[in-house]
Parts: C-alpha cells; sequence; structure tokens
C-alpha cells in the first residue's frame, strides 16, 4: 500500500513537472522584444516589407492556386494531414485586419497565433523566429498595406492525435525554441547576412534538412526528402549531392536569381522557390546567400553499396534514350549549353536515392520563368508517353551510361511516384 | 603516286569529316520557339491524339487568345490535369502569351477523322440545339458564339470541329459539374448545366461526326451579337494582346 502511495506521490511530483516544463518551453521569450516603428504607413518601410516577404516566400503557401495574393487557401500536404495557409490580407473579419504588430510578431517569433492558439510547424516558425522585429514589423507594414480580401480560413485536416492543440504543446516542448538570429562576429557581415537568410526567412531547412518522425527537422542541411511531393531537397553539406562549397559564388547566384546556371537548373520544389521567391532577391543578398553556403562543413558520406544494373535493363534503357531523350540532351549527355542540362556527370541525376530523377522524368517541366530565363527550353512529361517498365530502364540507364554511376530502378519505384503525377 | 594517293585519302577523311560535323550541326536543337515546345507537342501532335490516360487536343490553329485562357486556367486550376498544371505552374503570362501566339500560328489542315453515328431523330435534335439552341429555355446554339462554320472566332472562341467525341463530351460534362471553369462570367459552365446529360452526349457525337474542311479556319470576327456576357471575349477585349 505504501509503495503504491508513493509511486503515485512520485508520478504526481513528475506530471507536475512535466506541466510546468511544458507550458514554460511554450510560453518562453514572449514580450521580450518591442516593437521600434512608429509609422507603419511609411512607404519605404511597406516597400522594404514587400521585399521581405518574398524573400520568406510567404505567398507560396498563403496564396491558392489562382486566388488572391496572400488570401490564403493553399493546402500544405504533410505525413500529418492537411495545414490550410490562413488569409494574411487586412481583412477584419478573415484576415488579420485586427492584429497589432505585437500579435504579428508572436505568430512570426513564438508560433502563436492572435486567439493564443499553438500554429502548426507547416508555417515554418521555427525558422522565422530568427527574423528581427524590425524586420517582422515591414513585413506586417506590407501586409497591411494590401487590399482586403474576405476569404474565410479553412479548418486544418490532421489525423488524430496530431489535431489537438495537447500534441503540437509536447512538439514544440520537445522541439521549438524561439530565438533571433546571433551574428557571429567571427565572420563578415556578408556572411551573417547569409546565414541569417538561410536559417530564417528562407527558411530552408524547412526542406534541406531530414525531419524525425514527428516532423521536426534540425539545422544542418544535409538533405531531407520530400515524400509527399514526390521529391528529394538534396544535401547542401555533400559535394555528391548540391553542396556548393566548390563553386564560384556567381554560378550559386546565377541559380537561384534564373533558375539555370552552367551545368545545373532547378526543377520540382526549388523551381517555385526560384520562380516565387529567389529570382527577386537584391545582387547583395544572393552574394551573401552564397557566401554563407560556400562554407557549410562538408560530411560525404560514403555512396551507397548498389547492384550494377542488369545488362537487358541497361541496353533497352540505352534504345529509349535514343529515341526519345537523345535529341536534346546529347548522345554522350553532353546537353546543349543554355537549353538542357547535361545527364552524364550530373549530380542530380545520380542521387543515392533516384526520385528526383524518376519525378523528372514523370513530369517534364520548364525551368522556371525568370528574367535571365524568360522563354525556358521544356520537356515532356513522360508518364503518359512511356510505360514504367521503360521509365524505370531509360532512368538505370542514365544513371549508368557514360561514367555515372548509381543503383538502378524498378518499374515498381516509378509506379509508386507516377501514382501522385498521374492523378487518375 | 604515293603522295598523291595520300593526298586523296585525306581529302576524303576531311570531306567526310566535314559532313558529319554538318550533318550533327544540323541535328543539334536550336534557338527557336519550335525546339522550345517539343515539351508540349509531345503529345499535342498537329491532328490531336488519344493517350493512354486523356485526349491531347490539336492546338495548332487555335484562337491565341483561347489558347492564352486555357494555359493560365491550367496554372490556376480553373482546369484541372496535373500533368499540365504541372508543366505551367512556373510560367510567366508574357511566356504563354507567345507560346499562344506560336501555336495559333500554325497552320496544318485538318485530317479527316470518323465521328459518332446517332439516330436521324437525335442527329436533328443535336443540330437545332447547336445551330439555333432551345428559345424556350434562353439556350443559344454553340454556332451563336462559335461562328456559323463552328470553327471559331478570333481571338478568344474556340473551334468544336475536329475534336472526338469523348473529348467534347469530357469538357462539357466537367463544365456540367463543376470540375472546368473558365473566367467569370462563365457562359460556357451555365449552357453546360442547362443541358441534359443526353443532350451533351448527343450534342458531342453531332459534332464530332461534322466534316472538317482541310483549310478550316477561326473566323477573323463575330458576325452577330453575343447571346450571353462570357468572361474570357471580355478579358480578351480589354486586352487587346
Amino acid at each position: 500500500m505504501r509503495v503504491i502511495k508513493r509511486a503515485l506521490g512520485v508520478l504526481g511530483v513528475l506530471i507536475c513537472v512535466a506541466v510546468i516544463l511544458l507550458v514554460w518551453r511554450n510560453f518562453r521569450d514572449e514580450d521580450a522584444h518591442p516593437s521600434a516603428v512608429a509609422d507603419f504607413a511609411q512607404e519605404e518601410f511597406i516597400a522594404r516589407g514587400a521585399y521581405l516577404a518574398r524573400v520568406g516566400h510567404c505567398a507560396g503557401c498563403h496564396t491558392a492556386r489562382g486566388g488572391a495574393p496572400y488570401a490564403g487557401g493553399y493546402g500544405v500536404q504533410t505525413p500529418f494531414g492537411t495545414v490550410y495557409a490562413s488569409n494574411l490580407t487586412p481583412d477584419p473579419e478573415t484576415g488579420i485586419g485586427d492584429w497589432t504588430s505585437d500579435d504579428f510578431w508572436r505568430a512570426l517569433h513564438n508560433g502563436r497565433s492572435k486567439d493564443g492558439r499553438f500554429l502548426y510547424p507547416a508555417f515554418p516558425y521555427p525558422n522565422y523566429t530568427q527574423v528581427t522585429r524590425e524586420d517582422a514589423d515591414a513585413i506586417y507594414a506590407y501586409l497591411r498595406s494590401l487590399e482586403p480580401v474576405h476569404a474565410p480560413n479553412q479548418a486544418h485536416s490532421l489525423r488524430f492525435p496530431y489535431r489537438t492543440q495537447f500534441a503540437l504543446g509536447v512538439w514544440r516542448a520537445l522541439y521549438f525554441a524561439p530565438g533571433v538570429y546571433e551574428p557571429d562576429d567571427a565572420q563578415s557581415d556578408e556572411w551573417n547576412r547569409g546565414a541569417y537568410l538561410v536559417k530564417g526567412l528562407g527558411h530552408c531547412s524547412a526542406c534541406h534538412a531530414g525531419r524525425n518522425t514527428l516532423g521536426a527537422s534540425h539545422e544542418q542541411l544535409d538533405g531531407g526528402p520530400l515524400p509527399v511531393q514526390g521529391w528529394y531537397a538534396p544535401s547542401l553539406q555533400s559535394a555528391r549531392e548540391a553542396g556548393v562549397a566548390h563553386w564560384e559564388p556567381e554560378r550559386i547566384v546565377a541559380l537561384l536569381r534564373d533558375g539555370v546556371t552552367a551545368g545545373a537548373s532547378v526543377i520540382g520544389p526549388m523551381a517555385e522557390v526560384v520562380h516565387g521567391s529567389t529570382q527577386y532577391y537584391s545582387e547583395a543578398d544572393l552574394n551573401a546567400m552564397a557566401a554563407y553556403l560556400k562554407t557549410l562543413p562538408m560530411d560525404d558520406p560514403p555512396p551507397a553499396n548498389f547492384d550494377p544494373v542488369r545488362r537487358s535493363h541497361y541496353a533497352r534503357g540505352e534504345r529509349i534514350y535514343a529515341d526519345h531523350c537523345a535529341d536534346c540532351h546529347g548522345e554522350q549527355g553532353e546537353g546543349v549549353r543554355g537549353m538542357y542540362p547535361a545527364l552524364a556527370d550530373n549530380r542530380a541525376v545520380t542521387l543515392d536515392t533516384p526520385t528526383n530523377v524518376v519525378s523528372a522524368v514523370l513530369r517534364g517541366g520548364f525551368p522556371p520563368t525568370t528574367a535571365g530565363n524568360p522563354r525556358p527550353f521544356g520537356m515532356p512529361p513522360y508518364a503518359t508517353l512511356l510505360s514504367d517498365e521503360d521509365i524505370a530502364a531509360v532512368v538505370s540507364y542514365i544513371r549508368n551510361a557514360w561514367g555515372n554511376q548509381a543503383s538502378s530502378v524498378t518499374a515498381w519505384e516509378v509506379q509508386r511516384h507516377g501514382r501522385g503525377v498521374r492523378g487518375r | 603516286m604515293q603522295r598523291n594517293r595520300l593526298l586523296s585519302h585525306t581529302r576524303v577523311f576531311l570531306t567526310a569529316l566535314l559532313a558529319s560535323l554538318c550533318a550533327a550541326a544540323s541535328a543539334a536543337p536550336e534557338d527557336t520557339m519550335a525546339q522550345r515546345m517539343r515539351a508540349c507537342t509531345a503529345c499535342h501532335d498537329n491532328q490531336g491524339r488519344q493517350g493512354s490516360d486523356a485526349y491531347y487536343p490539336r492546338i495548332a490553329g487555335k484562337p491565341y487568345e483561347y489558347l492564352y485562357n486555357q494555359l493560365r486556367n491550367f496554372r490556376d486550376g480553373r482546369r484541372q490535369y496535373p500533368l499540365m498544371a504541372g508543366l505551367l505552374h512556373e510560367m510567366s503570362d508574357e511566356y504563354m502569351l507567345e507560346i499562344a501566339h506560336y501555336f495559333a500560328a500554325l497552320d496544318v489542315p485538318y485530317a479527316k477523322r470518323g465521328g459518332g453515328t446517332l439516330a436521324p431523330e437525335q442527329a436533328a435534335r443535336a443540330r437545332k440545339l447547336v445551330e439555333s439552341g432551345d428559345e424556350s429555355r434562353r439556350l443559344p446554339g454553340c454556332a451563336a458564339c462559335h461562328g456559323d462554320a463552328l470553327m471559331g472566332v478570333q481571338p478568344a472562341v474556340p473551334g468544336l470541329l475536329g475534336l472526338p467525341t469523348d473529348y467534347i463530351r469530357a469538357q462539357l460534362g466537367a463544365w456540367h459539374s463543376g470540375t472546368r471553369k473558365a473566367a467569370s462570367p462563365d457562359c460556357m459552365a451555365e449552357i453546360a448545366q442547362s443541358l441534359t446529360s443526353e443532350e451533351i452526349s448527343i450534342v458531342s457525337a453531332w459534332l464530332s461526326s461534322q466534316p472538317v474542311p482541310a483549310d478550316a479556319k477561326p473566323a477573323p470576327r463575330a458576325t452577330r451579337e453575343a447571346p450571353m456576357e462570357c468572361g474570357s471575349v471580355l478579358d480578351a477585349q480589354k486586352g487587346e494582346r
């Protein structure tokens, strides 16, 4: 009896401690950054906010396809369900018309809404928390200047227990720590600006970092699968993936600004990022980002082991390549400069996971239209032109021709990817 | 003698080399719109084609404003086809307009195609709906907007001939159920929603069974007053691209 009582007592204390910890961890660092802005209607300040909203790619989620800008409604698909982005226009009823700059700051910095509810980290506040109060105020000023749009927010559609505030509170206690970016005095101003952009508004780690089973990511940009979208955001810390330590800074800048550069182009979700965000970065900010990205610690895991591609599979792929691909990508996979990427010695082709190359073949696409590349050359979506077996063979071929070396791909893997692409 | 043979060998070799270089150069992709649009023409060939999942209609020679509207509609979610939406997701309006002009300017004769068959009574009803509509339901005929020849009207109204039954039926059906939309006011949605599914079937079959003159083209301008307001036509008048 005494033992049970004591055990219950200990349990009670533990629960109390856990609750205190949970509350403390969820409400840290609030009200510690008062606004210094006197006039939110000042034109220059609004223009700065417009720029920063683009830097943060806010409209990428807060605009539904074909909908009014910033009026919300786009569904961010996650492994836990769909999170619908909210209306950021200053409509008093359905948008943020009655929000103060303090309310906006708390959402961005602490991940809590005006009504006090915890926000889902599909809104990347684990990144945005690093943004300064002044920058947050500028974005607030810009959003206030928009035309109000009456568009009620759509309720999230998440599975139990993820849809509860309690589960979210536990998640936040475990994985979220608010804190503005702290410059590293040992580094240049440019480097610090780059780090601030990459970690904060740019929220690169939202895709380029791995996530644990509860969807929490870390700060390392070591590559992250985007399973729902059918892509993989390659590691920026690996020379075999998308690390840029050995690149000229101009090439990094060109890729982020134009979507294409010598020997590389953006596809999939990164095309979206360039189209909606990085093409509008100032030259100084692009240079800063490049300076920082070049210094990421390089950590190259050994290549995965794989069985050599079957000879018949390779031969079939070679035939399909000659019929469908060689006209543009070249007989030796050499590509055409300024038009079509080379496939020989192309890191995107030989990533350990074939996700991106399979997705690219299935979906085809155009590089994003940008000022530097306004009339891009496109690739047809092969999802309906070739069978899964043929796509598997041709992908296996290009992953192993002309000196490339990577695992081969099965029709089953192609079929798995194709489900999300064909849409019927 | 020896030297002469060597020279002639060299000459043959050099000529062959030059010829192969020229051949390689002519086969290399060129900086043209046609080359850029290979992403499109792989499916949308000159006559339209039934693919494994959908019908890819012919786009050559359609009115440019119509094509421009469709590109934007796919990108912005007013028409539903994931592969098209994906291709256009990161594309500017300016490039879409250039693409629309490119395909609109292609002059490709129409091939003969067989259409659906209808009982004479059905064919007569379908023909009446197409040509003059149904006044009792305030339903205009297709010809009122799509032109007396049903080959469309510049710059924004598409032709209705030269398309397979299934494709036309699918489009009218999608408007009927609300999955296909156009700029507001969406006149086609209103029309499709007032048609019965039987009427959609017979109209689709009748349209697809009409012969298309090889040199058929959209009419340069409307010859009668439009019976309804259509957003995509109004946009075209406003824009005057």
